[in-house]
């Protein structure tokens, strides 16, 4: 991994200069809120990146963290009156914490297995959510109306907040990412999903730099947990907790680049509004023509360019300079 | 510290079920030593090696480095005090080039990635990976690989470095090269326990020889009285050899 040379500078400056214009230029509110959710599962993606495409932990239980998040915040704000974004930090520590219960018992897991485990984790975290009145069971939370403003994290006049919002809340998640890659943590990544015993003969000590991780990933998951809850106003288990959701996440990193800072967002720059679109316009003429659409792409990509989309721009740059 | 022997194998046993793989092992190893394990297949050279660095906890004995005692402790801490090793079938980072293959080894003393490259750099020198620094691990010939792997060892600042293996499949010219990157090792003032079936190699570079056959050390000494012994004829090396080495 390399610095970022003056050319990617430059383009990022750029992409991001588009992306903060971007609704001052359309009132279309619909266009608004694909965005928002692009930016959310890029940033997702981002998280589940930084265990699933850099340590090898493939998680498929990732919206469990999404969904604690979410629960953390909320119940918070609704029971203790305690505001949003201090909520959002303690749903991070919660997340992480749960990730570390978890990822402690699983650190000797490896590819299925984890993935299995994963699995498993998110739906017994889901089943629980369904059944705990303490947090409204499967009636799910609604959020309380604040006067709405920064301070309270609601906003009810206009989108255009959340979308600031969330973007910079993927930004955080893309220089956590990148600042991991390019560092010792990054490498040492690397290593242990090559395998456990080529990172042990390095001197690395496995398991933890995999608690790590997988911490790192829900934190950041958590938050956009909160995000969505804080968004919507109403959280419930078949909506934040639902597996499809961390299956999505890992198609978004597959087809943009597991193991790649910016392939998940490019993943999601794809998926997401491909999935929203297909959604709006062919949902009501029968189920699934989206997800056959997706499937289809998903096939596409993993025979013909195994290391995603992100992997076929490099290596066009590449062959251009 | 300075009395204390760099290595010592104290009646290590390692069981798996009824199976003893290792079955009762002693010998030390001294600073700055070449120390050569053969046997046949299955004698329980890899696994002493296992539980050397690790990666096996041995069911009974102790080992000792530098008078410290390192049995039970895990193979990354063992890594950090200073014991190396690879292994028989190559392990190399294969989506990372290999300059980052041995600067992630590297990491481990040197934290930041200038400094930990300009030591990958100074290792890839020594070993004559240089050229191919910029190569990818699958990229890489049998001998390179191995090559690469023992700079990866290197890397991370060893006093003694373990190689299993590290002259199996090589052509003569191949395995000139890695005899002298091996005596190379020594002169840096590093001390080498080496698992090896290539006897001229063994012949040539080791001081002392253990011989291990079904678990046990059946003998312990100089190549050249360890190649006419008897027991270590019969058992591993055949009468073949004997003849070729008696003419």
């Amino acid at each position: 991994m390399q610095r970022l040379t003056t050319k990617q500078t430059s383009s990022a400056a750029v992409a991001l200069i588009l992306l903060i214009a971007f609704p001052l230029l359309t009132e279309n509110s619909t266009a608004h809120h694909v965005m928002i959710l692009f930016f959310m599962f890029a940033m997702m993606g981002v998280a589940w990146n930084i265990m699933g495409g850099y340590a090898g932990m493939f998680s498929f239980g990732q919206v469990a963290f999404f969904g604690i998040g979410a629960y953390t915040s909320s119940f918070l704000l609704i029971t203790y009156q305690v505001n949003p974004w201090i909520g959002m930090i303690a749903g991070g520590l919660v997340a992480a914490l749960v990730a570390a219960a978890i990822g402690y018992p699983c650190s000797n897991l490896r590819g299925h297995y984890f993935a299995i485990a994963t699995i498993a984790f998110g739906e017994i975290v889901r089943t629980h959510f369904n059944n705990w009145k303490l947090v409204g069971g499967a009636e799910g939370l609604s959020l309380p109306m604040l006067d709405g403003g920064f301070r309270d994290f609601m906003f009810h006049s206009s989108k255009l907040p959340y979308y600031y919002i969330i973007l910079a809340f993927l930004l955080i998640a893309i220089i956590v990412c990148y600042t991991i890659s390019t560092t010792k943590m990054g490498y040492y990544f690397r290593a242990i999903k090559e395998g456990h015993d080529v990172a042990r003969v390095l001197g690395i000590n496995v398991a933890w730099y995999r608690l790590v991780a997988i911490m790192v990933s829900a934190f950041l998951t958590a938050m956009a947990g909160t995000f969505y809850a804080q968004y919507v106003l109403y959280i419930d288990p078949e909506s934040v907790m639902l597996l499809s959701v961390s299956i999505q996440l890992v198609l978004i990193c597959m087809l943009g680049g597991a193991g790649s800072v910016m392939g998940p967002v490019i993943g999601a720059a794809i998926l997401i509004p491909l999935s929203e679109v297909t959604r709006i316009w062919l949902g009501h003429k029968g189920t699934g023509i989206d997800m056959l659409i997706y499937g289809f792409l998903i096939t596409l990509i993993s025979v013909y360019q195994p290391k995603g989309v992100w992997g076929l721009i490099s290596a066009i740059g590449k062959g251009k300079g | 510290m300075s009395s204390a022997h760099c290595l010592e194998i104290q009646g290590v046993t390692k069981r798996f079920g009824g199976l003893y793989a290792n079955d009762d092992i002693s010998f030390v190893v001294d600073e700055r030593e070449i120390v050569s394990v053969i046997g046949p297949n299955g004698a329980g050279k890899s696994t002493l090696f296992n539980c050397i660095t690790g990666f096996y906890p041995a069911t009974s004995g102790r080992i000792l480095f530098y008078g410290k005692d390192i049995t039970r402790r895990r193979a990354d801490s063992i890594c950090a005090m200073g014991i190396a090793r690879t292994f028989q079938i190559v392990q190399v980072i294969s989506d990372m080039t290999v300059l980052e293959n041995v600067m992630t080894g590297a990491l481990l003393r040197n934290g930041r990635i200038r400094r930990a490259t300009a030591k990958a750099e100074e290792v890839l020198e020594f070993t004559g990976l240089i050229e191919k620094k910029r190569f990818l691990g699958p990229e890489l010939t049998i001998a390179d690989k191995k090559k690469l792997e023992v700079s990866m060892a290197l890397a991370t600042g060893p006093r003694v470095l373990m190689l299993d293996e590290s002259m199996a499949g090589l052509t003569p010219v191949e395995l000139r090269g890695m005899i002298d990157l091996i005596k190379g090792i020594r002169e840096k003032g590093m001390t080498l326990i080496v698992v090896e079936h290539v006897m001229e190699a063994v012949m040539e570079i080791s001081d002392r020889v253990v011989v291990l056959n079904s678990g046990k050390k059946i003998m312990e000494g100089p190549p050249a009285a360890v190649v006419s012994n008897a027991e270590v004829i019969q058992a591993y090396l055949g009468e073949k050899y004997h003849a070729a080495v008696g003419q």
